[in-house]
């Protein structure tokens, strides 16, 4: 027998105010990888194709490196957002889709430390 | 009970093969596509990025598979997949809003997606070909 009252059954087990979180993540990557990505494609144009000591002199640049960085995060963060929606559509498998949410935070955060790292070396002395 | 077997093969709801392709469903289709295939291709500016903090002889190395008639075509579609997602997200932060769910509005937005992804790529690559001599 319960002897707690109704209020004391439901108190604590409200909305955690997270239930949004998703969503917005997804939202505010997604504007802030508008400028982001544009200033990656200006720059693969420009210097895409150029010789190894003009390139990392370029991604040595704070001006440079600094939008890199905020790229790199916010596009990971995006797309493993993103990827995760895709494998809670498609893989039923309880077990099989535990392990690929598992593997798809551990491909973004590789590849964004990857690629961190990778501008952070250039920036502080290859 | 989850692991019984059904006695008999239940009605399935209409999926993707029931329905008539149509333009806002096949954009729909291919953002998924395409962020996915964006997914995939930051192992490239990962490879690039870590090329570029290795030294000149491994750079040029990936310099080189970049530069190849294949991945020349990779980084084409690439571009195309960025453009693609990124006018297919406008559309989507639009809809956020609540505006832009009459049906003419809609397939306006699948038109001018569709057509300026592919327009907006071709300018890159031709003002990378013809004014910067080659990516």
């Amino acid at each position: 027998m319960d002897m707690r009252t109704p209020l004391g059954r439901v108190r604590g087990l409200g909305s955690a105010k997270e239930g949004a979180d998703h969503f917005w993540r997804q939202r505010l990557t997604a504007i802030a990888n508008i400028p982001l990505t544009l200033f990656l494609v200006v720059t693969l144009i420009i210097y895409g194709g150029a010789d190894y000591a003009v390139v990392a002199s370029h991604l040595a640049s704070p001006f440079v490196a600094i939008p890199m960085l905020l790229m790199v995060i916010s596009a990971v963060i995006h797309m493993r957002l993103g990827m995760q929606v895709i494998i809670e559509d498609y893989v039923s498998s309880e077990g099989l889709k535990i392990i690929s949410l598992m593997l798809n935070t551990f491909f973004c955060a590789s590849a964004g430390l990857a690629s961190a790292f990778a501008i952070l070396k250039l920036s502080f002395g290859a | 009970m989850a692991d019984a077997k059904s006695p008999a093969p239940r009605p399935l709801s209409p999926h993707l093969q029931i329905y008539t392709p149509m333009l806002t469903m096949m954009m729909s289709i291919v953002h998924r596509i395409t962020g996915s295939a964006l997914y995939i291709g930051t192992l490239g500016l990962a490879w690039w990025l870590i090329a570029a903090a290795s030294g000149p002889a491994y750079f040029d190395f990936v310099q080189a598979v970049f530069g190849s008639l294949l991945g020349q075509l990779a980084l084409l579609f690439y571009t195309w997949a960025l453009i693609h997602h990124m006018l297919g997200g406008l559309r989507h932060l639009v809809w956020d809003t609540g505006r832009g769910f009459e049906l003419p509005t809609v397939e306006l937005m699948a038109r001018t997606g569709l057509a300026g992804s592919l327009l907006l790529t071709a300018a890159i690559w031709l003002f990378i070909y013809l004014a910067m001599g080659g990516a």
